[in-house]
């Protein structure tokens, strides 16, 4: 092999890539340290994180904890859930419920994702995965809506229970809404926030509606 | 050697225009043969084992690591050219580029019918509006599908009002294009898109109202008005952008009828009517998405049935 002894390798060829995730997130290469710990351990630090974003949501505040170290499993467990619940609610009670829970969840995931590319269009700075991550947790307050109108639609379903819903869901629209404008408004040029927050509206706008008119069988 | 032929081969590897990964594929089973070789005659299954192992450590020789490096460069390559192929929303950029007091000015705007037929009117080639107007419209659609009770299975629920609103605005835009193209009208697609999604204000706001305030007369009020000023506005435009009469008239009509029928059918077929209502007490038993003609009151369907028991009746 005298022959290859002119070719110039060098002898450490760097790594490199492009990583589009903000500071903070674990790159795999450093999961030697995480891969001897037992399973407990590294499914409650995730749920832990999960769960402190719930509370940034619930109260939001302006911190960047949302935006650094997004993860994208609690609007999965929201919007299943959210989908679970939605279910049984057309008037055809032959329905197996089916095309329901695909309607609710392609509408979530692709009005995410049209919010999001109308966002970077307009010349946002947060990333892809950031602002499906805000989104996908500002679905929060419309899940506890949902629970509390089936929990009221137990009880009955007149005129006085869709009054009660009716404020409810208007009441946690709103909630998410400021929430979703709280984190996503500051990463825009400052005089076009009214053009990111009227999507964001209408998505929240079009599940609380779907919430709303929910009928159980 | 056989080493020499591998030499050869990355030599002619390295064009820039990139080889399919296939073709790198193959390479690197040649490759992987050739080592093979020499590895049975050298230090035998131990560097068999490395120099398959595609990563970065663990090869060993220079062979396995120029393989290894070129693997590497081929896979940046492709890795980047499909990233800024899917990147490309950047082409959209610049038709996002608006403040929203331009938005408001040109929704107002888009009620107007302007004077000026005789030199070509500027088009602003934007598309958040227009987009922007596309989902407000599927929202109110759902709204009235859903206040009507319409008996469609929820799946196609969603479908139907986005498949109608957004096959409305790439569509006829589309034709209309088409037919500009043939009557030499002076458009852009850009522009034409632009012009038909402002011209849905129209059709929301006459939706919006009507799915609420259900009366007959009300509508036809709100059709020839609302309906017909954002026409008006776009044959307008369109107009001073044609030349010659029959060229005007065959890309005007067309327009406006598209246009006033588009909302004539919203209406109608998504909406239910109060006075006359066709019900939907038989709601069980229709296959689903059934468009019922919601005026026909329920006196002539009893007539129809006891029209074909008479003449099942006489056969």
């Amino acid at each position: 092999f005298a022959g290859l002894a002119d070719v110039s390798i060098s002898e450490d060829i760097p790594v490199e890539g492009e990583i589009t995730v903000p500071v903070g997130s674990r790159s795999p290469d450093e999961d030697y340290s995480t891969l001897d710990e037992p399973v407990r351990d590294t499914i409650m630090r995730d749920l832990k994180a999960v769960g402190k974003k719930f509370v940034h949501v619930m109260y939001p505040k302006k911190s960047s904890a949302l935006l650094r170290d997004w993860d994208l499993w609690g609007p999965l467990v929201l919007c299943v859930s959210l989908a679970l619940m939605l279910q049984g609610g057309s008037a055809d009670s032959k329905d197996d419920g089916g095309p329901q829970f695909a309607e609710v969840f392609v509408i979530i995931w692709f009005g995410a994702v049209v919010i999001t590319l109308n966002s970077k269009l307009l010349g946002g700075t947060i990333s892809f995965f950031q602002s499906l991550c805000v989104l996908g947790y500002c679905v929060l307050p419309l899940t506890v809506a949902m629970l509390v109108c089936r929990l009221v639609l137990l009880a009955g379903s007149g005129t006085v229970s869709f009054i009660i819903r009716l404020i409810v869901v208007a009441a946690m629209f709103g909630w998410s809404t400021l929430a979703s404008t709280a984190f996503l408004a500051d990463s825009q040029p400052p005089n076009r926030k009214a053009l990111v927050v009227y999507p964001i509206f209408l998505f929240y706008f079009v599940i609380s509606w779907m919430i709303l008119t929910f009928t159980p069988q | 050697q056989g080493g020499g032929s591998a030499v050869i081969d990355m030599e002619n590897m390295d064009d820039t225009s990139g080889s399919s990964f296939e073709d790198m594929g193959e390479m690197h089973q040649r490759m992987k043969e050739e080592e093979e070789e020499e590895a049975e005659g050298e230090a035998g299954a131990a560097e068999e084992e490395d120099g398959e192992f595609l990563g970065m450590k663990g090869l060993r020789g220079q062979l396995g690591r120029q393989v290894a490096d070129q693997m590497w460069q081929v896979g940046k390559r492709q890795a980047s050219r499909a990233f800024s192929l899917y990147a490309n929303i950047d082409i959209l950029r610049p038709y996002f580029d608006v403040e929203p007091i331009q938005v408001r000015a040109r929704l107002l705007e888009s009620m107007i019918p302007v004077k000026m037929i005789n030199f070509p009117q500027k088009i602003a080639g934007e598309l958040y509006g227009p987009l922007m107007l596309v989902f407000t419209l599927v929202a109110i659609l759902l709204h009235g599908m859903k206040t009507s009770d319409t008996i469609i299975r929820e799946g196609t629920l969603m479908g139907t009002a986005i498949g109608t609103c957004f096959g409305y605005w790439l569509g006829v835009s589309s034709f209309i294009y088409f037919l500009a193209y043939l009557c030499n009208a002076q458009i852009t697609m850009v522009q034409m898109l632009s012009l038909l999604g402002y011209g849905l204000f129209g059709h929301c706001i006459t939706l919006f109202v009507t799915y609420n305030i259900h009366f007959h007369s009300l509508f036809y009020i709100f059709w020839l008005g609302v309906g017909g000023l954002s026409t008006l506005r776009m044959v307008a435009v369109l107009v001073s952008r044609t030349v010659g009469h029959t060229q005007r008239l065959i890309l005007c009509g067309t327009l406006a009828a598209l246009h006033m029928l588009f909302l004539l059918y919203l209406h109608f077929a998504y909406h239910k009517v109060v006075e006359g209502i066709l019900d939907t007490l038989e709601g069980p038993n229709m296959p689903p998405f059934q468009r019922v003609a919601r005026d026909i009151p329920v006196v002539s369907s009893a007539v129809l049935n006891t029209t074909a028991k008479a003449i099942a009746l006489t056969l």
